[in-house]
Protein backbone atom coordinates (compact mmCIF):
# COMPACT_ATOMS: atom_id res chain seq x y z
CA UNK A 1 0.00 0.00 0.00
CA UNK A 2 2.71 2.65 1.25
CA UNK A 3 4.39 1.63 -2.11
CA UNK A 4 2.41 2.26 -4.38
CA UNK A 5 1.04 5.79 -2.92
CA UNK A 6 4.90 6.73 -3.23
CA UNK A 7 4.34 6.85 -7.29
CA UNK A 8 2.15 9.48 -8.82
CA UNK A 9 -0.79 8.10 -9.97
CA UNK A 10 -0.03 8.86 -13.50
CA UNK A 11 3.90 7.27 -13.44
CA UNK A 12 3.24 3.46 -12.52
CA UNK A 13 1.08 2.55 -15.69
CA UNK A 14 3.70 4.42 -18.09
CA UNK A 15 6.40 2.74 -16.49
CA UNK A 16 5.05 -0.31 -16.78
CA UNK A 17 4.64 0.04 -20.34
CA UNK A 18 8.09 1.61 -20.55
CA UNK A 19 9.09 -1.86 -19.76
CA UNK A 20 7.23 -3.45 -21.91
CA UNK A 21 8.46 -1.44 -24.99
CA UNK A 22 11.95 -2.27 -23.44
CA UNK A 23 11.64 -6.55 -23.27
CA UNK A 24 9.56 -5.90 -27.23
CA UNK A 25 13.16 -3.95 -28.37
CA UNK A 26 14.76 -7.06 -26.88
CA UNK A 27 13.01 -9.59 -28.37
CA UNK A 28 13.20 -7.56 -31.51
CA UNK A 29 16.90 -7.88 -31.31
CA UNK A 30 17.23 -11.16 -30.79
CA UNK A 31 15.14 -11.82 -33.81
CA UNK A 32 17.44 -9.84 -35.50
CA UNK A 33 20.23 -12.33 -34.20
CA UNK A 34 18.97 -14.76 -35.46
CA UNK A 35 17.61 -13.78 -39.21
CA UNK A 36 19.52 -13.93 -41.98
CA UNK A 37 20.22 -16.01 -45.42
CA UNK A 38 22.95 -18.17 -43.00
CA UNK A 39 21.66 -20.86 -40.70
CA UNK A 40 22.74 -19.39 -37.38
CA UNK A 41 20.67 -20.79 -34.46
CA UNK A 42 21.16 -20.19 -30.41
CA UNK A 43 20.82 -24.27 -29.69
CA UNK A 44 23.62 -24.59 -31.92
CA UNK A 45 26.20 -21.85 -30.67
CA UNK A 46 25.14 -22.21 -26.84
CA UNK A 47 25.87 -25.74 -26.87
CA UNK A 48 28.70 -24.91 -29.30
CA UNK A 49 28.23 -27.64 -31.77
CA UNK A 50 27.14 -24.64 -34.59
CA UNK A 51 30.22 -24.72 -36.85
CA UNK A 52 33.04 -22.69 -37.02
CA UNK A 53 31.16 -20.45 -40.01
CA UNK A 54 28.37 -19.47 -38.45
CA UNK A 55 29.69 -18.59 -35.38
CA UNK A 56 32.14 -16.45 -37.14
CA UNK A 57 28.70 -15.13 -39.10
CA UNK A 58 27.54 -14.61 -35.67
CA UNK A 59 29.69 -12.49 -34.33
CA UNK A 60 31.08 -10.75 -37.32
CA UNK A 61 27.93 -9.77 -38.90
CA UNK A 62 24.85 -10.37 -37.04
CA UNK A 63 25.69 -8.84 -33.74
CA UNK A 64 27.20 -6.04 -35.24
CA UNK A 65 24.83 -5.25 -36.79
CA UNK A 66 21.88 -5.71 -34.29
CA UNK A 67 24.22 -3.72 -32.52
CA UNK A 68 24.13 -0.75 -34.78
CA UNK A 69 20.50 -0.98 -35.16
CA UNK A 70 20.03 -0.08 -31.69
CA UNK A 71 22.70 2.52 -31.76
CA UNK A 72 21.54 4.33 -34.56
CA UNK A 73 17.95 4.17 -33.37
CA UNK A 74 18.17 5.07 -30.38
CA UNK A 75 20.71 8.32 -30.91
CA UNK A 76 18.97 9.53 -34.04
CA UNK A 77 15.67 9.37 -32.18
CA UNK A 78 17.25 11.79 -29.43
CA UNK A 79 19.43 13.54 -31.80
CA UNK A 80 15.30 14.30 -32.85
CA UNK A 81 13.53 14.78 -29.63
CA UNK A 82 16.32 17.58 -28.82
CA UNK A 83 16.37 18.87 -32.08
CA UNK A 84 12.50 19.32 -31.33
CA UNK A 85 13.03 20.92 -27.78
CA UNK A 86 15.76 23.85 -29.42
CA UNK A 87 14.07 24.91 -32.22
CA UNK A 88 10.67 24.56 -30.49
CA UNK A 89 9.10 23.07 -33.20
CA UNK A 90 7.17 19.43 -33.67
CA UNK A 91 8.40 18.57 -36.58
CA UNK A 92 11.62 19.11 -37.01
CA UNK A 93 14.23 16.55 -37.10
CA UNK A 94 17.85 16.07 -38.72
CA UNK A 95 16.25 15.08 -41.96
CA UNK A 96 14.16 17.85 -41.69
CA UNK A 97 16.33 21.01 -40.75
CA UNK A 98 18.85 20.53 -43.84
CA UNK A 99 21.15 18.55 -41.04
CA UNK A 100 21.18 15.48 -43.09
CA UNK A 101 22.09 16.77 -45.94
CA UNK A 102 24.78 18.81 -44.94
CA UNK A 103 26.55 15.95 -43.25
CA UNK A 104 26.27 14.47 -46.69
CA UNK A 105 27.72 17.48 -47.95
CA UNK A 106 30.76 17.28 -45.85
CA UNK A 107 31.40 13.63 -46.26
CA UNK A 108 31.58 14.14 -49.87
CA UNK A 109 33.86 17.40 -49.69
CA UNK A 110 35.97 15.25 -47.55
CA UNK A 111 36.12 12.47 -49.53
CA UNK A 112 37.06 14.01 -52.34
CA UNK A 113 39.71 16.11 -50.84
CA UNK A 114 41.16 14.07 -48.09
CA UNK A 115 40.51 10.30 -48.91
CA UNK A 116 43.43 9.06 -46.88
CA UNK A 117 41.82 10.27 -43.99
CA UNK A 118 40.83 7.90 -41.25
CA UNK A 119 37.01 7.66 -40.86
CA UNK A 120 37.00 9.34 -37.57
CA UNK A 121 38.42 12.96 -39.05
CA UNK A 122 35.83 12.34 -42.14
CA UNK A 123 33.17 12.14 -39.84
CA UNK A 124 34.29 15.11 -37.75
CA UNK A 125 34.33 17.21 -41.65
CA UNK A 126 30.63 16.11 -42.27
CA UNK A 127 29.68 17.02 -38.49
CA UNK A 128 31.23 20.54 -38.68
CA UNK A 129 29.30 20.89 -42.22
CA UNK A 130 26.21 19.26 -40.27
CA UNK A 131 26.31 22.31 -37.86
CA UNK A 132 26.79 24.53 -40.55
CA UNK A 133 23.76 23.64 -42.50
CA UNK A 134 21.44 23.88 -38.86
CA UNK A 135 23.07 27.07 -38.45
CA UNK A 136 22.07 28.23 -41.65
CA UNK A 137 18.61 26.64 -41.26
CA UNK A 138 18.10 28.52 -37.90
CA UNK A 139 19.61 31.92 -39.44
CA UNK A 140 16.55 31.67 -42.35
CA UNK A 141 13.88 30.80 -39.79
CA UNK A 142 14.84 33.78 -37.68
CA UNK A 143 14.89 36.22 -41.39
CA UNK A 144 11.18 34.83 -41.53
CA UNK A 145 9.79 34.10 -38.57
CA UNK A 146 7.11 31.96 -39.46
CA UNK A 147 3.32 31.89 -37.64
CA UNK A 148 2.49 28.18 -39.52
CA UNK A 149 4.49 25.17 -37.32
CA UNK A 150 4.31 22.98 -40.85
CA UNK A 151 6.40 26.12 -42.91
CA UNK A 152 9.00 25.33 -40.47
CA UNK A 153 10.12 21.86 -41.89
CA UNK A 154 9.14 22.90 -45.01
CA UNK A 155 11.60 25.47 -45.00
CA UNK A 156 14.13 23.01 -44.11
CA UNK A 157 13.35 20.24 -46.53
CA UNK A 158 13.52 23.01 -49.40
CA UNK A 159 16.90 23.38 -47.51
CA UNK A 160 17.94 20.01 -47.45
CA UNK A 161 16.69 20.11 -51.31
CA UNK A 162 19.18 22.86 -51.82
CA UNK A 163 22.20 21.10 -50.26
CA UNK A 164 21.37 17.73 -51.62
CA UNK A 165 21.75 19.35 -55.47
CA UNK A 166 25.24 20.87 -54.44
CA UNK A 167 26.14 17.41 -53.25
CA UNK A 168 24.51 16.02 -56.62
CA UNK A 169 25.88 18.32 -58.80
CA UNK A 170 29.98 17.20 -57.11
CA UNK A 171 28.93 13.73 -56.72
CA UNK A 172 27.79 13.79 -60.74
CA UNK A 173 31.20 15.47 -61.90
CA UNK A 174 33.66 13.37 -59.92
CA UNK A 175 32.23 10.37 -60.39
CA UNK A 176 30.90 9.53 -57.18
CA UNK A 177 27.01 9.44 -57.60
CA UNK A 178 26.58 6.00 -56.53
CA UNK A 179 28.25 6.94 -52.92
CA UNK A 180 26.55 9.91 -52.29
CA UNK A 181 22.95 7.29 -53.32
CA UNK A 182 24.02 4.91 -50.81
CA UNK A 183 24.79 7.69 -48.08
CA UNK A 184 21.72 9.01 -48.57
CA UNK A 185 19.72 5.64 -48.24
CA UNK A 186 20.23 4.30 -44.72
CA UNK A 187 20.91 0.71 -45.01
CA UNK A 188 22.53 -1.85 -42.27
CA UNK A 189 23.59 -4.86 -44.52
CA UNK A 190 26.89 -3.91 -45.14
CA UNK A 191 27.40 -3.71 -41.18
CA UNK A 192 30.06 -5.71 -40.28
CA UNK A 193 32.58 -5.98 -36.51
CA UNK A 194 35.25 -3.30 -37.23
CA UNK A 195 32.65 -0.80 -39.38
CA UNK A 196 29.83 0.00 -36.87
CA UNK A 197 32.15 1.24 -34.08
CA UNK A 198 31.62 5.10 -34.34
CA UNK A 199 28.16 4.77 -33.67
CA UNK A 200 29.11 3.89 -30.26
CA UNK A 201 29.86 8.12 -30.35
CA UNK A 202 26.05 8.69 -31.34
CA UNK A 203 25.29 6.86 -27.59
CA UNK A 204 27.64 9.47 -26.42
CA UNK A 205 25.85 11.95 -27.53
CA UNK A 206 22.40 10.25 -26.59
CA UNK A 207 24.19 10.24 -23.07
CA UNK A 208 24.92 13.39 -22.91
CA UNK A 209 21.63 14.88 -24.00
CA UNK A 210 20.29 12.53 -20.84
CA UNK A 211 22.57 14.46 -18.52
CA UNK A 212 21.58 18.33 -20.00
CA UNK A 213 17.66 17.08 -20.32
CA UNK A 214 16.48 19.66 -17.52
CA UNK A 215 17.96 22.08 -19.81
CA UNK A 216 17.06 21.34 -23.34
CA UNK A 217 13.06 21.33 -21.48
CA UNK A 218 13.52 24.61 -20.43
CA UNK A 219 15.06 25.81 -24.05
CA UNK A 220 11.89 24.02 -24.98
CA UNK A 221 9.75 26.87 -23.24
CA UNK A 222 11.27 29.52 -25.15
CA UNK A 223 13.67 31.93 -24.62
CA UNK A 224 12.05 33.99 -22.07
CA UNK A 225 11.01 31.14 -19.55
CA UNK A 226 14.74 30.18 -20.29
CA UNK A 227 15.83 33.41 -19.36
CA UNK A 228 14.31 33.94 -15.87
CA UNK A 229 15.33 30.52 -15.16
CA UNK A 230 18.54 31.41 -15.49
CA UNK A 231 19.95 29.99 -18.00
CA UNK A 232 21.89 31.05 -21.08
CA UNK A 233 18.95 30.33 -23.98
CA UNK A 234 22.37 29.81 -26.45
CA UNK A 235 24.21 27.87 -25.05
CA UNK A 236 21.93 25.47 -24.07
CA UNK A 237 20.80 26.03 -28.04
CA UNK A 238 24.25 25.47 -29.39
CA UNK A 239 24.85 22.41 -26.77
CA UNK A 240 22.08 20.93 -28.64
CA UNK A 241 23.02 21.81 -31.89
CA UNK A 242 26.27 20.19 -31.84
CA UNK A 243 24.71 16.85 -29.95
CA UNK A 244 22.31 16.52 -33.22
CA UNK A 245 25.50 17.77 -35.83
CA UNK A 246 27.65 14.65 -34.42
CA UNK A 247 24.88 12.33 -34.24
CA UNK A 248 23.49 12.73 -37.55
CA UNK A 249 27.28 12.57 -38.65
CA UNK A 250 28.06 9.57 -37.07
CA UNK A 251 24.92 7.60 -38.22
CA UNK A 252 25.74 9.00 -41.95
CA UNK A 253 28.93 7.76 -42.43
CA UNK A 254 28.07 4.44 -40.78
CA UNK A 255 25.26 3.72 -42.07
CA UNK A 256 23.62 6.23 -44.08
CA UNK A 257 21.06 8.66 -43.32
CA UNK A 258 17.26 7.24 -41.85
CA UNK A 259 14.32 9.56 -42.10
CA UNK A 260 11.87 10.28 -40.47
CA UNK A 261 13.25 8.30 -36.98
CA UNK A 262 13.81 11.74 -35.23
CA UNK A 263 10.57 12.86 -36.00
CA UNK A 264 8.15 9.47 -35.21
CA UNK A 265 9.62 8.28 -32.50
CA UNK A 266 9.58 11.63 -30.38
CA UNK A 267 6.11 12.46 -31.02
CA UNK A 268 4.49 9.21 -30.21
CA UNK A 269 6.30 9.36 -27.21
CA UNK A 270 4.95 12.98 -26.53
CA UNK A 271 1.74 12.27 -27.39
CA UNK A 272 1.59 9.53 -23.97
CA UNK A 273 4.39 11.01 -21.65
CA UNK A 274 4.66 14.74 -22.50
CA UNK A 275 8.13 16.50 -23.24
CA UNK A 276 9.81 16.29 -20.07
CA UNK A 277 12.81 15.36 -21.31
CA UNK A 278 14.84 14.01 -18.23
CA UNK A 279 11.67 11.53 -18.71
CA UNK A 280 11.21 11.65 -22.04
CA UNK A 281 14.93 10.38 -22.98
CA UNK A 282 14.36 6.81 -21.85
CA UNK A 283 11.71 6.50 -23.92
CA UNK A 284 12.61 7.67 -26.95
CA UNK A 285 15.78 5.66 -26.86
CA UNK A 286 13.96 2.40 -26.53
CA UNK A 287 11.76 3.39 -28.94
CA UNK A 288 13.99 4.74 -31.59
CA UNK A 289 16.00 1.46 -31.11
CA UNK A 290 13.02 -0.45 -31.56
CA UNK A 291 11.42 0.99 -34.85
CA UNK A 292 14.42 0.60 -36.24
CA UNK A 293 15.17 -3.01 -35.34
CA UNK A 294 10.98 -3.42 -36.98
CA UNK A 295 11.92 -1.60 -39.80
CA UNK A 296 15.31 -3.52 -40.40
CA UNK A 297 13.95 -7.09 -39.70
CA UNK A 298 10.67 -5.88 -42.10
CA UNK A 299 13.09 -4.87 -44.91
CA UNK A 300 14.93 -8.28 -44.65
CA UNK A 301 12.30 -10.95 -44.63
CA UNK A 302 9.95 -9.06 -47.03
CA UNK A 303 11.57 -10.40 -50.08
CA UNK A 304 13.75 -13.02 -48.21
CA UNK A 305 16.65 -13.59 -49.04
CA UNK A 306 16.91 -10.26 -50.59
CA UNK A 307 16.93 -7.31 -48.51
CA UNK A 308 15.54 -3.84 -48.85
CA UNK A 309 17.58 -0.93 -47.50
CA UNK A 310 15.82 0.03 -44.36
CA UNK A 311 15.68 4.02 -45.47
CA UNK A 312 13.11 2.66 -47.72
CA UNK A 313 10.67 0.67 -45.13
CA UNK A 314 10.99 3.78 -43.34
CA UNK A 315 10.18 5.95 -45.67
CA UNK A 316 6.46 3.98 -46.32
CA UNK A 317 6.09 3.88 -42.31
CA UNK A 318 7.25 6.65 -41.53
CA UNK A 319 5.84 8.63 -43.69
CA UNK A 320 2.50 6.88 -42.84
CA UNK A 321 2.77 7.91 -39.30
CA UNK A 322 4.14 11.57 -40.03
CA UNK A 323 0.45 11.99 -42.34
CA UNK A 324 -1.50 10.86 -38.66
CA UNK A 325 0.60 13.28 -36.92
CA UNK A 326 -0.17 15.93 -38.91
CA UNK A 327 -3.91 15.28 -39.55
CA UNK A 328 -4.11 15.43 -35.62
CA UNK A 329 -1.67 18.81 -35.43
CA UNK A 330 -4.81 21.36 -35.35
CA UNK A 331 -5.33 20.96 -31.68
CA UNK A 332 -1.93 20.92 -30.52
CA UNK A 333 -0.14 23.34 -32.89
CA UNK A 334 -1.17 25.82 -30.64
CA UNK B 1 14.65 48.60 -4.87
CA UNK B 2 14.95 48.16 -8.73
CA UNK B 3 16.70 51.50 -10.35
CA UNK B 4 16.52 52.09 -13.88
CA UNK B 5 18.41 54.89 -14.99
CA UNK B 6 17.85 56.71 -18.42
CA UNK B 7 16.49 53.24 -20.48
CA UNK B 8 16.20 53.36 -24.14
CA UNK B 9 15.04 50.84 -26.48
CA UNK B 10 14.42 51.79 -30.05
CA UNK B 11 13.31 49.74 -32.97
CA UNK B 12 14.41 51.35 -36.22
CA UNK B 13 13.30 54.86 -36.06
CA UNK B 14 10.31 54.57 -33.68
CA UNK B 15 11.88 55.11 -30.12
CA UNK B 16 9.34 52.34 -27.47
CA UNK B 17 10.98 53.73 -24.44
CA UNK B 18 12.90 56.88 -23.65
CA UNK B 19 15.39 57.66 -21.47
CA UNK B 20 13.30 55.98 -18.19
CA UNK B 21 14.70 56.78 -14.75
CA UNK B 22 12.72 55.19 -11.92
CA UNK B 23 13.05 54.04 -8.84
CA UNK B 24 10.53 51.17 -7.67
CA UNK B 25 10.09 50.81 -4.19
CA UNK B 26 10.72 47.67 -1.89
CA UNK B 27 7.64 45.70 -1.14
CA UNK B 28 3.70 46.38 -1.98
CA UNK B 29 2.63 46.15 -5.60
CA UNK B 30 3.61 48.55 -7.97
CA UNK B 31 1.46 48.43 -11.14
CA UNK B 32 2.75 50.38 -14.85
CA UNK B 33 -0.56 51.53 -16.49
CA UNK B 34 -1.00 53.48 -19.75
CA UNK B 35 -2.23 53.68 -23.13
CA UNK B 36 -1.43 50.80 -25.63
CA UNK B 37 2.38 51.04 -27.24
CA UNK B 38 3.44 53.16 -24.57
CA UNK B 39 6.16 51.02 -23.59
CA UNK B 40 5.36 49.21 -20.39
CA UNK B 41 5.62 45.72 -21.54
CA UNK B 42 9.20 46.75 -23.27
CA UNK B 43 10.26 48.50 -20.02
CA UNK B 44 9.44 45.32 -17.82
CA UNK B 45 11.78 43.29 -20.74
CA UNK B 46 14.43 45.03 -20.06
CA UNK B 47 14.54 45.02 -16.21
CA UNK B 48 14.23 41.65 -16.34
CA UNK B 49 16.71 40.93 -18.59
CA UNK B 50 14.92 39.12 -21.13
CA UNK B 51 15.67 42.30 -23.85
CA UNK B 52 18.34 44.40 -24.18
CA UNK B 53 18.91 47.95 -23.48
CA UNK B 54 20.21 50.23 -26.33
CA UNK B 55 21.16 52.86 -23.60
CA UNK B 56 20.78 53.34 -20.04
CA UNK B 57 21.46 50.64 -16.97
CA UNK B 58 18.97 48.56 -14.73
CA UNK B 59 19.89 47.53 -11.32
CA UNK B 60 18.09 45.10 -9.26
CA UNK B 61 19.43 45.39 -5.26
CA UNK B 62 22.43 46.99 -6.51
CA UNK B 63 22.77 44.03 -8.85
CA UNK B 64 23.45 45.38 -12.95
CA UNK B 65 20.95 43.35 -14.35
CA UNK B 66 22.79 43.33 -17.85
CA UNK B 67 26.29 42.12 -15.67
CA UNK B 68 24.84 39.79 -13.30
CA UNK B 69 25.10 36.24 -14.22
CA UNK B 70 21.84 34.70 -15.24
CA UNK B 71 21.18 32.01 -12.64
CA UNK B 72 22.28 34.77 -9.94
CA UNK B 73 19.53 36.98 -10.83
CA UNK B 74 16.99 34.39 -11.57
CA UNK B 75 16.98 33.71 -7.57
CA UNK B 76 16.42 37.42 -6.97
CA UNK B 77 13.85 38.27 -9.46
CA UNK B 78 11.22 36.45 -11.78
CA UNK B 79 9.00 37.62 -14.82
CA UNK B 80 6.21 36.45 -16.73
CA UNK B 81 5.44 38.13 -20.13
CA UNK B 82 2.47 37.55 -21.95
CA UNK B 83 1.04 35.27 -24.88
CA UNK B 84 3.01 32.45 -23.89
CA UNK B 85 3.29 29.52 -26.01
CA UNK B 86 4.73 26.83 -25.04
CA UNK B 87 5.35 23.89 -27.54
CA UNK B 88 6.67 21.31 -24.58
CA UNK B 89 3.87 19.03 -23.70
CA UNK B 90 4.79 19.36 -20.00
CA UNK B 91 2.38 18.49 -16.77
CA UNK B 92 1.41 21.13 -14.34
CA UNK B 93 3.43 19.97 -11.61
CA UNK B 94 6.65 19.43 -14.46
CA UNK B 95 6.01 23.19 -15.05
CA UNK B 96 5.59 24.57 -11.76
CA UNK B 97 8.73 22.02 -10.93
CA UNK B 98 11.48 24.46 -13.61
CA UNK B 99 10.38 27.46 -11.35
CA UNK B 100 13.15 25.38 -8.48
CA UNK B 101 15.64 25.38 -11.64
CA UNK B 102 17.30 28.05 -10.52
CA UNK B 103 18.51 26.05 -6.81
CA UNK B 104 18.17 22.68 -7.87
CA UNK B 105 19.27 22.23 -11.57
CA UNK B 106 16.71 19.87 -11.67
CA UNK B 107 17.68 17.62 -8.86
CA UNK B 108 14.85 18.92 -6.81
CA UNK B 109 15.00 18.66 -3.10
CA UNK B 110 12.23 17.90 -0.64
CA UNK B 111 12.54 21.72 0.16
CA UNK B 112 11.74 21.93 -2.99
CA UNK B 113 8.94 19.73 -3.56
CA UNK B 114 7.23 21.72 -0.56
CA UNK B 115 7.49 24.85 -2.52
CA UNK B 116 5.96 23.13 -5.36
CA UNK B 117 3.17 21.90 -3.75
CA UNK B 118 2.46 25.20 -1.69
CA UNK B 119 2.74 27.11 -5.34
CA UNK B 120 0.05 24.63 -7.02
CA UNK B 121 -2.30 25.22 -4.01
CA UNK B 122 -1.88 29.01 -3.85
CA UNK B 123 -2.87 28.85 -7.30
CA UNK B 124 -5.85 26.12 -6.99
CA UNK B 125 -4.77 24.07 -9.20
CA UNK B 126 -4.46 20.86 -7.39
CA UNK B 127 -6.41 19.01 -9.28
CA UNK B 128 -5.11 19.84 -12.44
CA UNK B 129 -1.35 18.90 -11.07
CA UNK B 130 -0.75 15.46 -13.56
CA UNK B 131 -2.96 17.71 -16.55
CA UNK B 132 -0.82 18.60 -19.40
CA UNK B 133 -0.56 22.16 -20.55
CA UNK B 134 -2.50 21.76 -24.14
CA UNK B 135 -5.46 20.18 -21.85
CA UNK B 136 -6.41 23.18 -19.81
CA UNK B 137 -8.12 26.42 -20.21
CA UNK B 138 -6.23 29.46 -21.58
CA UNK B 139 -6.74 30.97 -17.96
CA UNK B 140 -5.75 27.69 -16.25
CA UNK B 141 -2.29 27.74 -18.23
CA UNK B 142 -1.95 31.63 -17.27
CA UNK B 143 -2.40 30.16 -13.45
CA UNK B 144 0.07 27.70 -13.93
CA UNK B 145 2.47 30.04 -14.94
CA UNK B 146 2.31 32.13 -12.05
CA UNK B 147 2.05 29.28 -10.03
CA UNK B 148 5.70 28.81 -11.70
CA UNK B 149 6.99 31.66 -11.20
CA UNK B 150 5.86 32.21 -7.47
CA UNK B 151 7.54 28.47 -7.05
CA UNK B 152 10.48 30.42 -8.06
CA UNK B 153 10.47 32.33 -4.99
CA UNK B 154 12.15 35.41 -5.77
CA UNK B 155 12.24 38.50 -4.22
CA UNK B 156 11.16 40.18 -7.12
CA UNK B 157 7.77 39.26 -9.19
CA UNK B 158 7.49 40.49 -12.12
CA UNK B 159 4.12 40.38 -14.26
CA UNK B 160 3.11 41.66 -17.96
CA UNK B 161 -0.75 40.85 -17.66
CA UNK B 162 -1.34 38.45 -15.49
CA UNK B 163 -4.95 39.17 -15.71
CA UNK B 164 -4.83 37.82 -19.35
CA UNK B 165 -7.60 35.02 -20.03
CA UNK B 166 -8.91 35.34 -16.64
CA UNK B 167 -12.39 35.61 -15.81
CA UNK B 168 -13.19 38.16 -13.17
CA UNK B 169 -13.33 35.63 -9.87
CA UNK B 170 -9.86 34.27 -11.04
CA UNK B 171 -8.71 37.61 -11.98
CA UNK B 172 -9.62 38.82 -8.20
CA UNK B 173 -8.36 36.19 -7.13
CA UNK B 174 -4.99 36.28 -8.87
CA UNK B 175 -4.79 40.01 -7.57
CA UNK B 176 -5.75 39.10 -3.96
CA UNK B 177 -2.92 36.56 -3.96
CA UNK B 178 -0.57 38.72 -5.32
CA UNK B 179 -1.05 41.36 -2.31
CA UNK B 180 -0.77 38.44 0.07
CA UNK B 181 2.28 37.81 -1.87
CA UNK B 182 3.36 41.54 -0.61
CA UNK B 183 2.06 41.64 2.28
CA UNK B 184 2.83 38.60 3.86
CA UNK B 185 5.81 36.90 2.12
CA UNK B 186 7.75 40.53 1.74
CA UNK B 187 7.64 40.17 -2.11
CA UNK B 188 7.77 43.03 -4.60
CA UNK B 189 5.17 42.39 -7.08
CA UNK B 190 5.66 44.85 -10.16
CA UNK B 191 2.81 44.33 -12.70
CA UNK B 192 1.64 46.03 -16.22
CA UNK B 193 -2.10 45.89 -16.06
CA UNK B 194 -4.36 47.43 -18.39
CA UNK B 195 -7.68 47.35 -15.75
CA UNK B 196 -6.78 50.61 -14.07
CA UNK B 197 -9.59 50.32 -11.66
CA UNK B 198 -7.75 46.86 -10.97
CA UNK B 199 -4.52 48.66 -10.11
CA UNK B 200 -6.10 51.64 -8.09
CA UNK B 201 -7.86 48.50 -5.81
CA UNK B 202 -4.52 46.72 -5.40
CA UNK B 203 -1.22 48.67 -6.04
CA UNK B 204 0.70 50.49 -3.36
CA UNK B 205 2.31 52.29 -6.00
CA UNK B 206 1.36 53.46 -10.00
CA UNK B 207 3.91 54.13 -12.59
CA UNK B 208 2.19 55.32 -15.85
CA UNK B 209 3.74 55.81 -18.97
CA UNK B 210 2.90 57.16 -22.53
CA UNK B 211 4.77 57.11 -25.08
CA UNK B 212 8.06 55.72 -23.78
CA UNK B 213 8.23 58.11 -21.13
CA UNK B 214 7.18 58.08 -17.70
CA UNK B 215 3.85 60.28 -17.53
CA UNK B 216 3.66 60.55 -13.85
CA UNK B 217 3.88 57.95 -11.19
CA UNK B 218 3.03 58.32 -6.98
CA UNK B 219 0.57 56.66 -4.64
CA UNK B 220 -3.02 55.81 -5.89
CA UNK B 221 -4.46 58.79 -4.07
CA UNK B 222 -1.95 60.92 -6.55
CA UNK B 223 -2.66 58.70 -9.32
CA UNK B 224 -6.04 57.63 -9.78
CA UNK B 225 -7.45 61.64 -10.68
CA UNK B 226 -9.62 62.69 -13.22
CA UNK B 227 -6.82 65.28 -14.35
CA UNK B 228 -3.88 62.40 -14.01
CA UNK B 229 -5.61 59.65 -16.15
CA UNK B 230 -7.14 61.94 -18.93
CA UNK B 231 -3.89 62.93 -20.06
CA UNK B 232 -2.33 59.81 -19.54
CA UNK B 233 -5.27 58.34 -21.54
CA UNK B 234 -6.36 60.90 -23.63
CA UNK B 235 -9.92 60.54 -22.79
CA UNK B 236 -12.50 61.66 -20.27
CA UNK B 237 -12.39 59.32 -17.51
CA UNK B 238 -13.95 60.13 -14.50
CA UNK B 239 -13.04 58.91 -10.58
CA UNK B 240 -15.42 58.22 -7.70
CA UNK B 241 -15.20 57.09 -4.96
CA UNK B 242 -17.00 53.57 -3.84
CA UNK B 243 -16.42 51.63 -0.70
CA UNK B 244 -13.63 53.60 -0.08
CA UNK B 245 -11.95 52.85 -3.47
CA UNK B 246 -11.26 55.04 -6.12
CA UNK B 247 -12.91 53.96 -9.04
CA UNK B 248 -12.66 55.10 -12.47
CA UNK B 249 -15.38 55.50 -15.26
CA UNK B 250 -14.65 55.57 -18.38
CA UNK B 251 -17.25 53.90 -20.25
CA UNK B 252 -19.25 56.54 -22.47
Amino acid sequence: MGERHSLPPALGPTVRILLLAFLATLVLAFISLFVGVSDVSLPALLSGTADARATEIFFISRVPRTLALMLAGASMAIAGLVMQMVVRNRFVEPSTAGTSESAALGFLVVTLLAPEWPLMAKMAVSALFALGGTALFLRILRAVPLRDVLLVPLVGIMLGGVIGAVSAFIAYRTNLMASLLAWNMGDFSGVLRGRYELLWLGLAGGILAYIAADRFTVAGMGKDFTTNLGLNYRRVMVLGLVIVSVVSAVVLVSVGSIPFLGLIVPNLVSLIVGDNMRRTVPWVAVGGAGFVLACDIVGRLIRFPYEIPIAVVMGVVGSAVFLYLLLRTPRHAG
Amino acid sequence: MIITSDVSKSYGESTVVDGVSLSLPRGGITSIIGPNGAGKSTLLSMVSRLMAMDKGSVTVDGLDVSKTPGDVLARRLSILRQDNHMTARLTVRDLVSFGRYPYSKGRLTTDDKVHIDEAIGYLDLTALSGRFLDELSGGQRQRAFVAMVLCQDTDYVLLDEPLNNLDMKHAMGMMKLLQRAASELGKTVVLVLHDINFASWYSTHIVAMKHGKVAAQGSVDEMIRPDVLSSVYEMDIAVHEIAGQRISVYYG
